[in-house]
């Protein structure tokens, strides 16, 4: 019924005309539209991206792509050594930091601590966030020399500003009455934190710590390719010694190890949240 | 002897200073006497809430210079002239607080959150390890006992029913040995039955206990029914502070505006002209 009122109001020009994109907006697209051609054309050079070479060089691919379809585990034991130097130092790596980023993370709450103290907490978190792993690991390695000391260190400083952020944004998110609730009674700003914020932050802080924990694992195998420790030590020696058929089995034990995590520590957060 | 809650003068206006502004509590003296049980009631925003975070200090009043807005609660200092006074944690532990939305901390036990009205007097080390001791724990027991829910001790707080919930948080007034019971409206988020419970646990603590007790109330029944004296706001200020018997119909249908829904007349002002209309001028203290 309203569909063939509309159709009569057209009929009978009644009916007003639809809206039109005005001049301005459509120009904007344009510019919009000639801008991201700009940038991907620049981004195509800088980047040298040449697809001609995969083709090219596609007997260096086929000798890769065989070799890593033969995986050799003649030094399992050296391999399974590494993952759980891999494993130790996010371990450690992550335990650190989350004993850091528990007060770290409830002084950059802005509704238990003052403004300005969560500000400035705030920014050296943000400090630690901003520079990679790597980075750090790199200067570790200068100030610790190799191995996976420096690989715990690093993740230890970039983990803690990680952490102390979620830590804070769920210490932001709390109910505040049950702190009123604290504080009605007489109770210290530690004994509002205790009583008050901790009961309602707690699994999330433990379902994040042991997210971060698993993204760790992945982390601390890439960190031994710079001289960080654990696996990614060796699978760099076997890469830079063309042993591909090597470095495919470390990659299957890094799979496998990284997957059974993900899916215990999953089992675990769901329990949690 | 010092009153339970001693209130000067006290403003509480919120909004920014530039931009539109609300005097939630405007210019209110009062005074509670030790053991006394006082309802206090009023239309939505009328102030009841803001008056009660003012008497524990949860909200800082307007500073107007020295001398002047000042909140004591048994002879001892909340907060005067804006600020927050030194003594104001020794001054919480005589005052327990009973929230509408109960304010416990819905993941630890219910014995834990009773437990935490001892917070104000044991050693703050002690008290932010968890330590309590024995006696403590004997004590919360017989508090949850005296409202009966001991059965419910280990259980968690979140999982209680409203009701329960609001029992929790007046045994943990009773383990604080608080001398002032402030309740902001404990009984409004409550079925019917729970309610009666609620309100009878509170007076009947009271009682017992020579607690003073503040309630904000919504139902007007409930005021008349248990309390002696009522104190009623609008619009920040109090516009009757007398005995539950000199209220009448008339006044309490201009107190919760002509077309309000919120309007529960007890029975006994159903019908019933307005009578004491001078002696409630005589009352009023605006």
């Amino acid at each position: 019924m309203f569909a063939s009122n509309a159709v009569h109001r057209v009929a009978t020009g009644t009916m007003p005309p639809p809206p039109v994109t005005p001049l301005a907006t459509r120009l904007a697209r344009l510019v919009l539209a000639a801008l991201t051609v700009v940038v991907l054309v620049f981004a195509w050079y800088e980047a040298e991206m040449n697809p001609a070479q995969l083709v090219r060089d596609a007997g260096n691919m086929a000798t890769l792509g065989a070799d890593f379809l033969r995986p050799d585990f003649t030094y399992w034991d050296l391999y399974f050594d590494s993952m759980l130097e891999t494993l130790a130092i996010a371990i450690w790596g992550t335990l650190l930091a989350v004993i850091a980023g528990i007060p770290l993370g409830v002084m950059s709450a802005d509704n238990v601590v003052p403004g300005w103290v969560a500000f400035g907490v705030r920014r050296v978190m943000d400090a630690c966030r901003a520079i990679n792993e790597l980075v750090f690991a790199l200067i570790f390695i200068a100030a610790v020399g190799l191995g996976p000391f420096a690989g715990v260190l690093a993740l230890f400083i970039h983990t803690t500003g990680v952490v102390a952020k979620l830590f804070s944004e769920a210490v932001e998110a709390i109910d505040p009455a049950p702190v009123e609730g604290i504080r009605g009674t007489g109770g210290t700003w530690l004994q509002e934190i205790i009583f008050g914020v901790l009961p309602q932050v707690l699994p999330l802080w433990i379902s994040y710590a042991l997210y971060r924990f698993e993204s760790n694992v992945r982390s601390a195998t890439v960190l031994g390719i710079v001289g960080g420790g654990g696996i990614g030590m060796i699978f760099n020696d076997t890469m830079r010694s063309f042993q591909y058929s090597q470095a495919s089995a470390i990659l299957i034990v890094v799979i496998i190890t990284v997957s059974l995590l993900d899916m215990l520590s999953q089992r675990i957060r769901k329990r949690y949240i | 002897m010092a009153a339970a809650l001693q209130l000067d003068r006290v403003s509480k206006t919120y909004g920014a200073k530039a931009g539109p502004q609300l005097r939630a509590v405007d210019n209110v003296s009062l005074v509670i006497g030790e053991g006394e049980r006082v309802a206090l009631i009023g239309a939505s925003g009328s102030g009841k809430s803001t008056l009660i975070r003012l008497a524990a200090g949860l909200v800082l009043a307007d500073a107007r210079g020295a001398g002047s807005a000042a909140v004591h609660a048994f002879g001892m200092r909340v907060q005067e002239n804006g600020r927050l006074a030194r003594e104001v944690r020794a001054a919480r532990r005589n005052i327990g607080l009973v929230f509408q939305q109960f304010a416990l901390s819905g993941r630890l036990s219910v014995m834990t959150n009773v437990l935490v009205g001892v917070l104000g007097r044991i050693s703050a080390l002690r008290g932010s390890l968890g330590l309590f001791n024995a006696d403590e724990r004997r004590t919360a027991y017989a508090a949850l006992a005296e409202v009966g829910i001991s059965q419910h001790a280990a259980k968690r707080a979140r999982e209680l029913s409203g009701g329960q919930q609001q029992r929790v948080a007046i045994a943990r007034a009773l383990v604080q040995g608080a001398r002032l019971v402030l309740a902001d409206e404990p009984i409004a988020s409550l079925d019917p039955k729970s309610a009666k419970r609620v309100m009878d646990t509170l007076v009947t603590m009271s009682r017992d206990h020579g607690i003073a007790l503040v309630v904000s109330l919504h139902q007007v029944d409930y005021a008349t029914a248990y309390f002696d004296r009522v104190v009623a706001m609008n619009g920040g200020r109090v516009v009757f502070d007398g005995p539950a018997s000199r209220l009448d119909a008339a006044f309490l249908t201009e107190l919760y505006g002509a077309s309000a829904e919120e309007l529960i007349l007890p029975s006994q002002f159903a019908v019933t002209a307005p009578a004491g209309a001078d002696a409630r001028t005589s009352q009023t203290v605006s």
